[in-house]
Parts: structure tokens; sequence; C-alpha cells
């Protein structure tokens, strides 16, 4: 078996749902110890929110638990009675890394924050995920993915100029954060080593969406007062052609920032004349004043032609266009298969099935998934009474107490 | 003094554009020492394009200036800059000389680029054992399509996220005016990178890391790649539709093209909205008693909904619901956030003084470490600014030397 990047590192987690998770799951599968603590009887949000196999909701088959949780250690514990406070601080004494995404209110009344975990153990990294933060006039407020992707300009740019700014999909903000605290995380494992002791990182997804993707802005709008504006399904500021085109069995991404790809796609078309036509030569006014008539300029070609036959004419030729490629064709996708991207997965519960697989490929300490996601409260017996030191006997009491 | 997470270590940076260069100034915000390796005849193209200051004068592609293009500034905060030819013998045999000095090599060339001139990781692990290499490129390293040129937006739609992007029960929309594509995997590339250097300092090995941006963008598309491996089923745009909340929209505001954005999730939320809202008539109707029957009428409540947002700018719509604990958060420009006293307190953007622009505002970070917090120590560097600095102080030579390098076109 293959050596692993994060051997050795201990995470504890308390989370639902996206952020939180995804934050750990990172670690985990590049080999950290992952710990994921869930309340007893009902576990992670994310086992309520499916997809379920045949649509059934099941809290063992959550596609979403399932894929968010691999390789991950699973207990159940109630943070809130005295007993299960006093089983968390036995176990942040022994982790490297605590991951929450509760509100910050939460975690305050539950003298779970900062200042009083560092009290318990003086080198621990705690990583929390909110939607505005730790700090500022915000930081109390109610958001969930469609405020964040709202409050983080990314909605503004999504959908038609006359129409609702539409929410970025598949909750993109929530993986953004968790990716991003995975990073501030490992970044406060280094500095331990310099300080020899943890810090708080505090990773705010709106500021995430901001600070990564759409706060590139904030230079343009002070010079130029640029504030950006959703065009549906074309560009803003952009070279001819640039957005989705529908083509004959489907829809193409076109964009040509260079000038020769352009003329390369006209000579592709039987057109190169078009270049030297003095209505099509600024690119930049065919999008912005002349749009709908060059678009009529390039359809016909397009409507002729399937995803794959533009494709690959468009790669023979070195013409960044690129099908839309719905879900279903991500597994028949060449590419993917070539590289082994997706992975199959054993459950439990809902048998083998495929997962998304590793979004780099280390070469000597690579990703995987060694197991499946926990079942709720799967690894107690393991962790309290093996490693906690508790009987059996008192797993089974504090069952019944409520406590685990 | 403070002490930065990434302190003596060296990187070279071979980026261009986005996903590159912002692996680059995220490592080099932490504290590491990031090295921009440029040429003046292989200008990265984010260089050019319109300056901050004055019009596009060159016109089409190239504007002038080479150290005014906004996205450059941004993207190089932090980094230092080299120019060298490495086309030729003298600027390569430099380079390698860096390498010996370097702990990470970064590039999004294409593929093969790196390996043509001799940088790919079996070459420079030669030169150093430990030395840890990311490549990032649109496709992967290898596979049928790795020769495909890709931008941001290709990225997106290769993936699988643009298919989702839309209006509920209409075509294919897009989202093309957001850089996601680069950024969701430059972001991976980081946790990639740092996860590399973890391994390196327990056991003294380096590795090489192959990222394709579209399976960084395809890896975090979980639940509806799940929901098609149980049961067949194809994601589509759901526009502003939540499975399980009603109301959750974007409701219009007083104002042009102002909106705020409203979630309620629970019976609690909602009764403590309707109290919000006035408690008009209409939300005791059995039509809206309950989620289930909310989501059933989701139009009617939302044209509903809309009739009371219509009197209130976006910010004294959160106001009035946040008061209440309802999540009701304006849809942001940029220009809202810039103002916005949460960004402003947060420091979410950072002024600097730059040289040839004077002040500028730039992006800050994705993370606030309480103890070691990231910076921007300096702001992004000019076309060779610090030849003299690398090749002078870190690797010895001479002012002499340097100047006939310039001379002979090596270090330019």
């Amino acid at each position: 078996m293959a050596d692993k990047a994060l051997a050795g590192v201990k995470v504890l987690e308390w989370a639902n749902c996206i952020s939180g998770p995804y934050c750990t799951k990172v670690m985990a599968d590049l080999g950290a110890e992952v710990i994921k603590i869930e309340e007893p009887g009902f576990g992670d949000e994310a086992r309520r929110y499916g997809p379920f196999p045949n649509d059934i909701p099941h809290p063992e088959k959550s596609g979403l638990f399932l894929a968010l949780n691999t390789n991950k250690l699973g207990v159940t514990l109630n943070v809130k009675t005295p007993t299960g406070r006093q089983i968390l601080e036995k176990l942040l004494t022994q982790a490297d890394i605590f991951v929450e995404n509760y509100p910050p209110k939460v975690i305050r009344d539950l003298g779970l924050d900062y200042d009083h975990l560092k009290e318990i153990n003086s080198k621990i990294v705690m990583t929390s995920i909110t939607p505005f933060g730790q700090t500022g006039p915000y930081r109390d407020f109610k958001a969930y993915e469609i405020n964040c992707s709202a409050a983080g300009g990314v909605s503004v740019g999504i959908g038609q100029p006359d129409r609702e700014p539409l929410v970025m999909p598949a909750s993109q903000g929530a993986y953004l954060a968790g990716i991003s605290a995975a990073v501030g995380t490992l970044f406060a494992l280094f500095a331990r080593e310099a300080i020899g002791e943890g810090q708080l990182v505090d990773v705010s997804e709106v500021e995430v969406w901001t600070n990564v993707v759409t706060g590139l802005a904030v230079i343009t709008y002070i010079y130029r007062g640029v504030t950006g504006i959703r065009q549906g399904r074309r560009t803003g500021y952009a070279y001819f052609p640039s957005g989705t085109y529908p083509c004959k069995d489907g829809y193409m991404c076109l964009t040509a920032p260079q000038q020769a790809q352009w003329e390369r796609f006209l000579e592709l078309m039987g057109k190169p004349e078009w270049a030297k036509n003095p209505r099509y030569t600024s690119r930049r006014r065919m999008n912005e004043e002349i749009a709908d008539e060059c678009d009529n300029l390039i359809m016909p070609w397009l409507m002729e032609r399937t995803k794959e036959e533009i494709f690959s004419l468009c790669r023979k030729n070195r013409i960044p266009f690129a099908p839309l490629r719905a879900i279903n064709e991500l597994f028949e996708d060449p590419q993917f298969r070539a590289r082994d991207f997706f992975v199959e997965v054993d459950h439990k519960e809902t048998g083998t099935l495929k997962y998304p697989g590793a979004p780099f490929k280390l070469s000597k300490t690579p990703w995987a998934i060694e197991r499946a996601a926990p079942l709720l409260g799967e690894h107690n017996e393991d962790i309290f009474v093996k490693r906690l030191g508790y009987s059996k006997e008192e797993l089974a009491t504090l069952r019944r107490a409520g406590v685990i | 003094m403070s002490i930065n997470s990434l302190e003596g270590i060296r990187v070279l940076d071979f980026g261009t554009a986005w996903a590159g260069p912002m692996l680059g100034h995220i490592l080099a915000d932490m504290g590491a020492e990031v090295i921009k390796v440029e040429s003046r005849s292989h200008i990265d193209g984010a260089r050019l394009g319109r300056p901050i200051v004055g019009d596009d004068i060159a016109g089409g592609d190239r504007g002038k200036w080479v150290d005014m293009q906004p996205q450059f500034h941004g993207l190089n905060r932090n980094k230092y800059s080299i120019t060298v030819d490495l086309k030729q013998p003298k600027g390569m045999a430099l380079i390698k000389e860096l390498v010996k000095k370097s702990d990470v090599v970064l590039d999004n060339s294409s593929p093969g680029v790196m390996k043509r001139l001799g940088l790919d990781y079996e070459s420079l692990k030669e030169i150093k054992p430990d030395i840890i290499t990311i490549s990032l490129s649109g496709l992967g390293a290898y596979g049928p399509f790795s020769d495909a040129i890709v931008y941001a937006p290709i990225i997106t739609a290769l993936c699988g996220l643009v298919s989702q992007i839309g209006y509920y029960g209409e075509p294919v929309l897009g989202a093309q005016t957001s850089s996601y594509g680069d950024c969701n995997a430059s972001i991976h590339g980081v946790f990639a990178v740092l996860a590399a250097l973890y391994y390196r300092k327990r056991t003294g090995e380096g590795q090489h890391i192959d990222l394709s941006e579209v399976e960084a963008g395809t890896s975090v598309l979980a639940e509806a790649i799940l929901d098609y491996a149980m049961n067949h089923r194809v994601a589509e745009p759901q526009g502003n539709n939540h499975p399980a909340m009603a109301p959750h929209n974007n409701y219009r505001c007083t104002g042009d093209d102002k909106w705020v954005s409203i979630a309620i999730k629970t019976e609690e939320e909602w009764k403590s909205f309707c109290q919000a809202i006035g408690n008009p008539d209409w939300t005791k109707e059995e039509r809206f008693a309950d989620a289930f029957s909310r989501l059933h009428n989701r139009e009617e409540l939302d044209r509903l909904i809309t009739d009371w947002t219509l009197n209130y700018t976006p910010y004294e719509a959160m106001e009035i619901l946040q008061k209440a604990g309802v999540a009701g958060v304006p849809v942001m420009n940029v220009e809202d956030q810039y103002f916005d006293p949460h960004f402003k307190e947060r420091q979410t953007f950072v002024e600097v003084n730059h040289p040839l622009v004077g002040l500028e505002v730039l992006y800050g970070f994705p993370f606030k470490l309480s103890k070691t917090p990231a910076a921007i120590h300096r702001v992004c560097p000019s076309l060779g600014e610090h030849n003299h600095y690398v090749f002078g102080e870190l690797l010895g030579l001479s002012q002499d030397e340097i100047e006939r390098l310039t001379k002979d076109g090596v270090l330019e």
C-alpha cells in the first residue's frame, strides 16, 4: 500500500452537510485520521438530504453523506451533556485539528470557542467555517447557500440581465469553503512548528467566494467603475464568441481569447474572409453591439454538427471550444476513463457505487478511498472503549443516557 | 516580527494567466518566497490587455503597459519577478541553479511543455532529489484530450457544472462571467502542495502533482454524480429552487437591478418571517401553511413576497429579516461589497500602495489565521524587478555578470 501524505495527522470533526465534512474529507483521503462526531439518533444533517437509491430516504444511504465522509471514523456524541463534553475534551487532547461549522453563537454558548479550547489543548488548530466569519457586524446573521452566493458577489453574474440573479448551483460555495478551510488548516499546522501552539482558522464562505473567485473585480471597480452584470448565456467584456451555444445534440462552450484561435475557426467553417470584413474585425464590438447578428454567422455551422464532432475538430485545430457535459456523459467521457477518475466504493448498505475521484494526482502518496463513510456510531466501541478506556458496560450506559 | 507559515520555503512559479499564478500567490501570502519566472519574449498574458490607468491605446488584444494590468496585480502580489530566456542554455543553467535552492516548482503550461524544456519532475529530481512539482492543466497530463486548449469557462463546461446552471425548466445558460474553474483548481492545488510539503517534512521525499482542472471541478459535484449513480437521474438547471425550502429565491427590491436573497428552512423561521413582514392575510392561507404546500405553490409565494420586497432596498430588507432571525442577505456586486460594513471590518479587501499606480485595492485571503495571518508584504512586481536580488544575492553573480547576461538577452 502506498504511503500517505498526511499520515499521523489527527482530526476531530463536528460538522454538518458540506463545508466542514469536505474540509476533513480531503485530509482523510490523503491519510489523516478523521474522527467524525455526530449527534446520537439524527447524525449529520446530510444523512437526510440524499440523493437516495430509488428516492427512498434512509439515513445510511444518503449519497451526499456517503461521498463527503469517505475514510472517516464515525462516533455519536451529545456534546451538550456534561459527560459528553468530558468525552469531547478527552478527544480534543488527542487531536491536532478540530473542525466545526456551527453558528458562532452556538459555539460561544457551549464554551467551545478557541479561547476555551486552547486551555484544553494549547497545540490544537481550530477551524471554524461559517457564512460570515467569527467577527464583524454580520457574524451572527443567518445565511444558507443562496445567501452566501448572493453576498459573495457570485449570483449577480449568473442569469439573464432583466431577471432574477441565480445562485451558483451544486453547493459550490460550501465545497469552496471546505477546501479553503483545509488549506488554512494545513498552513496553521506548519505555523505550529514555528510558534509551538495552535490557533484559530476562521473561514467565512462569503469571504471565500470573494477572495477566491469574484474579488479580483474590485480593482477594475476602483479604477474604472465597472461592477459587472450578468449577460445570460454570453460573457460580458469579452471577445466574440463567448458563451453557451446550442449545437445539433446539445450545447457548446465557446471562447477564443486569441485572434488566431478565432481565425482558425473561420478557416474551419470555410469563411476565412470574414476576418477581413471591416464589420467583423473588432471582436469586442461584435460581442457588445452586434452579438445576435454575429451569432447567425456561426449558428448554422454549429447546428449541423454534434458536440463530439465539434470538439474533435476544435482539438485538431487548436480552437478552445468544448461541449457542456451533462452528468451522465461524464462517466462515458474518454478522458475521465483514461485517467481512472471515477472510483467504485463498496458500502454495507448501498453496495457498490461510483464516486467522484481524486481532485489531484500525487505521484508518491496518491489519494485513495480505503474505507467507505461510517455508519452512525460505527466506531463508538473502537474510540470510546479501545482508545478512551470506557468498558463495554459503560458504553451501553452512555447510550441509554443519551450521551452517545 | 510576525511568523509566516511557510517561512523558508522557496517556490519557482512558471504560471501564467490565472490558475498557476493564484496558487503561487496564496503560498506567498502565507510567507513563502515565490519567484515568478518571466521573459520579455514570452510575457504572461495577464500582463497584457487594458491597463488600470489610461485607455486601451494599442487596440485589439494588446495593451501597452505590462506592469499595469489589474488582473495581474491581484494574482501576483507578494511575488518576486525575474526575466530569463529559457531557450538560451545560460538562462536554463541559471534556472537549474535556482531549482537547487527551491522547494516547489509550479506551472500551468500545456502538457509536454515543461518536459520539452527539461523542467519536468524527472529532470528536476536529478538536480534536487526532494523537489515538489505541480503541473496544473485543463484536462491532465495524459489522456486522449490532454492536448485541448482550455480556459476557465471550458473547465466548468467539461466538468459537468455548467449543465446545471440556468432557470428552472429552461435551456442551459452557463455562468460565463466567472473564472470559477481556474479558482477551484487553484485552491485544490494549494492543498495538494501543502500535503506534499507535509509529507516531505516527515520523510524527506518530494513528488510530482498532476492536477487536471476539470477533475478538480468534477470532484466537487458529489450530489449530482451520486444521484446519477443511484437513480440514473441527470441533474438539470433548477434556477433558485431548492428541493426542501420555500421561500428560497432572490427577490426584487426597490432600485435598479437590486435583489435580496431569502431562504427559509424551518417552521419557526417561517413564523418569524410572517411576523417580520407584518403578518399579511395571505400568509395565513392553507396553501402556504407548511413547507410541502409552500414548495407546491412557490411561484405564487414568490410573487407575494416580491410585493413586500419591492418596498425596500436589499439592505433594509436584510435588517428587518435578520432581526427576526431570518436568512435575508443582499445580492451584492463588487461595489456593494466594497462599501459594506462587514467587509470593511473584516478587511476582506486590502489597500496597498503600488509604485506605478498609487493606491490600489486587492482582494484579501480566504481564511483568517489568528496568530500567523496572511498579509500583503509586497505589491505585484514589475517585469524582471528582482533580477539583481535573485541572480546576485541568491545565486552569487556579480553586477557585471548580470549586466552582461542582460545585454546578451539571457536575462530578458
